[in-house]
């Protein structure tokens, strides 16, 4: 394998890894920040319960961030020096101040957050859990409006095969990045409360149903059932713009070879890129002329329209575009299945308690769908991958559309060193994602027993220290 | 913009500066946490919990200032990005998986279940290990000009070691400040141990600098240069007397003194970056790429500018405030 085959895939491996903690973290500490004044508002005690386990998730997941993090900063340097030397005059500026607003802020205030509780009076605590979440929203901000800017690039000329720029405000509010933005941090949202459904699901059926369980499980389904259908037309809207601007993606996401109208949306396909054509459709008739044109001979674009006269391929591959747009889409499809019911179940179901009939709440959920939910834990996971591939891999060939390609900005270091760190990557990522996932089985496990949830007896200054 | 003059020479200027000064707030406070997860295997199991206690509300931000130095790097001076960095490849490789192995020990080695921690702490010291070895092995190559030699090789293994005998040094001092007791005891003992490896590489480096390169040497041995340097090396060898001195008679019985040894540490470092620092300028890759040479593009360079000049007094402000809020002797690391 060439090195540049090999820094692609090292590059797609490390942000994978390193986008798994932050789509948790963004959101996470606004979560924390809610049940934080919650517990100042109502004093009970259930919200601290719940606070003392997820500020736990949260400082694994902001180390795991935090370390894969810094990888990618420097994977600019060390893989992609072509990047920085042609778009560095607009990336530069938009990398500088994520660090310079964000990282700083959320990486101080996460150590008041975090250990300041009975150190710092309770309106800093809550002032510096408030910093944090802003601090991480503030960098999914910086570096959204980079990567939108390198899908539909705006405000800026080339001068010597340089790009300079001409108008910041463009630059920050290029063309997809409202709704890039916008489906990003619901993505996070919805990460998370289907985190925080699945885990405590789990926490559920083993048995540990207190007030802070039954709080947790119905935060998480409610967050998710009103994100969802959000989300879906947040999604719906962003590819409309896609289409404005990169139809060649558009036409891969829906496997469309010809430009017509009366198009089907495909329900499975095996897009064939030799052939030219798709195998085994099953589709609905007229689908994607519908959702993308809003009627049913609306015409959409193909694939064939991206092939130059010498027969060089300017269009993404198809089949890795075209497939991970349906996991998103069909994940997303899950979540929405699943919030709704249990919540329609806690809202209508009702039961009686000591002779009065009342809302079922957590009890009226019944037991497949807890059983259902404990795998939906780690769904956003796997539509946020499955929607970054879509997006990244739709870009291809190009780096910067229409400005610098994959290939220019490669750097020569030697195929052998890039294989060789590509495989210590996948050997710590694998063995760090274990251990991350049974880690917050083993929280809640450990929560179920009632360690770590009854307020530590303050320690004499020497003894031990377990240093949670 | 030509309110000082040629923006395509201050602004370079500008940013080197604030390039070095990141890398020096990164070496000293990353310096002293990295320090000590090297210290790591000569202290007792219940020691540990207390070493990670007097580090665990600052690592991230410390570890923060890497980010902006070579942010920094990136933004101003693109084509020397490439270069160092591509330069550097295995090496950074390395950094990079010793800086996940130990931040993501921190966490691990008290959520994971118990029976682990033993695991985690080894990662710890693993990912502190590989850390300093490597930027010490990237600060040696860079003082060689970047060759490959089996000559700059062997120069870096070298200063590879010494770096990390001077992290582990600011480490034991930060200990001697953070901790009381048994622990404080050996603390002073591993630094008295440390000072001469501190010694040896200081040494070492400004040794071998004006040795490899005519043009370094020409800097600092001619006059008038030469004396007006002079304070440089001198007040360095007064500064690590007083440190032996002051090693021997630690710990006091009222703990008073206990922050000089990390306070002269702090300015010791601060000396010899000042010292690296005029041999090098004005090349951001020695003898082949000037600042001026490697600036991105004015606009974009003032842009950042207009960002540091609010942003940076306030990072400096509220990570006074972090240091104040968790001063005096380290004790429970507690979410409570
Ligand atoms: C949509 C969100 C998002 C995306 C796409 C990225 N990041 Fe990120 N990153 C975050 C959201 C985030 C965060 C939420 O702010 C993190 C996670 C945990 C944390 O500490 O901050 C973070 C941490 C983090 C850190 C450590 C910060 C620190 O020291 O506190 C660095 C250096 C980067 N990121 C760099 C990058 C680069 C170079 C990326 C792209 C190529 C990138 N991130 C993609
Ligand atoms: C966070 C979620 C992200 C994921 C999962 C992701 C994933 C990917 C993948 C899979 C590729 C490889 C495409 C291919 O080569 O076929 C890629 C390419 C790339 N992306 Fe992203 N990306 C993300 C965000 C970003 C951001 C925020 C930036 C920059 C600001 C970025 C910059 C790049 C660059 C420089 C490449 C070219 C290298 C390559 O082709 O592998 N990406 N990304
Ligand atoms: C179910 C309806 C959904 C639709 C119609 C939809 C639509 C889209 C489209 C069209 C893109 C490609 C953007 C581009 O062209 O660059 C995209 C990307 C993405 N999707 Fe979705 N999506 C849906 C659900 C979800 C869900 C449930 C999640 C995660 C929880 C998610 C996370 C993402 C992410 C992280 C990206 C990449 C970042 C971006 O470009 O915004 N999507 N989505």
């Amino acid at each position: 394998m060439d090195a540049l085959l090999l820094s692609r895939i090292q590059f797609g491996a490390n942000i994978s890894f390193h986008i798994l903690f932050p789509t948790i973290t963004i959101a996470l500490g606004w979560v924390l920040l809610f049940f934080k004044l919650r517990f100042n508002a109502t004093g009970d005690q259930k919200w601290m319960e719940a606070y003392r386990l997820w500020v736990k998730v949260f400082a694994l997941s902001f180390a795991m961030g935090v370390v894969s993090g810094i990888t990618m900063s420097f994977q600019f340097g060390t893989n992609w020096p072509g990047f920085m030397e042609t778009v560095g005059n607009i990336a530069g500026p938009l990398l500088a101040y994520e660090v310079l607003t964000a990282f700083f802020l959320e990486a101080v205030f996460l150590g008041i957050m975090l250990f300041g509780f009975s150190k710092v009076p309770g309106w800093l605590h809550t002032l510096a859990t408030f910093l944090v979440a802003f601090g991480t929203t503030m960098s999914a901000f910086w570096i959204i409006v980079l990567n939108s800017w390198m899908h539909t690039p705006a405000g800026f000329e080339m001068r010597e095969g340089v790009a300079h720029a001409t108008d910041w405000m463009a630059i920050v509010f290029n063309p997809s990045m409202p709704y890039r933005l916008v489906h990003m941090l619901l993505a996070s949202g919805l990460t998370v409360a289907f985190l925080i459904a699945g885990l405590s699901a789990f926490a559920w059926l083993i048995g540990h149903r207190t007030a802070g369980t039954r709080a947790t499980l119905r935060t998480g389904l409610v967050m998710g059932a009103v994100l969802i259908p959000i989300q879906i037309l947040a999604g719906d809207m962003h590819g409309l713009n896609t289409l404005e601007h990169q139809p060649q993606k558009v036409a891969a996401m829906e496997g469309n070879w010809e430009t017509g109208g009366n198009v089907p949306l495909l329900l499975f396909a095996l897009p064939d890129e030799e052939a030219r054509q798709n195998r085994f459709e099953i589709g609905i008739p007229n689908g994607a002329s519908l959702i993308l044109k809003h009627h049913a001979d609306g015409v959409v674009p193909g694939l064939n329209d991206f092939v130059a006269e010498d027969g060089t391929v300017l269009h993404p591959p198809v089949a890795p575009v075209f497939w991970s747009f349906r996991i998103m889409v069909g994940t997303g499809m899950a979540m929405l299945a699943l919030s709704w019911a249990g919540v329609m179940l806690m809202t209508f179901r009702k039961i009686t308690v000591n002779g009065t009939r009342r809302r079922a709440g957590i009890d009226g959920l019944p037991m497949p769908l807890l059983y259902a939910l404990v795998p939906m834990a780690f769904s956003g996971w796997v539509a946020t991958l499955a929607g970054w591939y879509t997006t990244e891999i739709g870009r291809q060939p190009w780096l910067v559309q229409g400005v610098l390609s994959t290939e220019q900005a490669v750097a020569a270091v030697p195929a052998p060193f890039v294989g060789l760190s590509l495989a210590a990557y996948l050997a710590i990522y694998a063995v760090l994602l274990v251990a991350y996932v049974s880690a917050l089985f083993y929280l809640v496990r450990k929560a179920a027993k009632g360690e770590g949830v009854t307020p530590a007896a303050p320690l004499a200054a020497h003894a031990p220290l377990p240093a949670e | 913009m030509t309110l000082f003059g040629d923006p395509a020479t201050w602004l370079p200027l500008t940013f080197a500066a604030l390039m070095g000064l990141s890398i020096l707030i990164y070496v000293v406070l990353d310096g002293f946490d990295l320090g000590v997860g090297v210290l790591f295997p000569f202290a007792e199991d219940t020691e540990k919990d207390r070493m990670i206690a007097s580090i665990g509300p600052f690592w991230d931000a410390n570890e923060t200032w890497l980010v902006l130095a070579i942010g920094i790097l990136l933004v101003a001076f693109p084509t020397a990005h490439g270069t160092i960095l591509t330069a550097l490849y295995l090496p950074v490789a390395v950094m990079l998986i010793g800086l996940i192995l130990r931040g993501v020990a921190f966490e691990f080695r008290v959520k994971a279940p118990v029976q682990q921690k033993g695991r985690w702490n080894m990662a710890f010291l693993v990912g502190s290990l590989m850390t300093s070895l490597s930027q010490g092995f990237m600060l040696g190559l860079y003082i060689m000009g970047l060759d490959v030699t089996l000559f700059t090789l062997g120069f870096a293994a070298i200063t590879a070691v010494f770096l990390t005998v001077a992290y582990s040094f600011i480490g034991a001092t930060w200990l001697i400040l953070k901790t009381d007791g048994s622990l404080q005891q050996k603390a002073v003992v591993w630094a008295r141990g440390g000072i001469w490896g501190l010694v040896l590489g200081m040494g070492a480096v400004s040794v071998a600098s004006p040795l490899v390169s005519e043009r370094i040497w020409g800097k600092w041995f001619s006059i008038p240069e030469i004396f007006l340097l002079a304070p440089l090396p001198l007040m360095s060898a007064l500064l690590i007397s007083l440190l032996a001195y002051a090693l021997r008679h630690l710990p006091t019985r009222n703990d008073s003194w206990a922050w000089f040894p990390f306070v002269a540490t702090i300015v010791l470092f601060v000396l010899g970056f000042f010292g690296m620092a005029y041999s090098f300028y004005p090349y951001v890759v020695p003898e082949q790429l000037t600042i001026y040479e490697a600036a991105s593009a004015p606009e974009s360079l003032f842009i950042i500018l207009i960002g540091v000049c609010f942003v940076l007094p306030m990072i400096l402000g509220y990570t006074a405030l972090a240091y104040t809020i968790f001063r005096g002797k380290a004790t429970t690391l507690s979410y409570d």
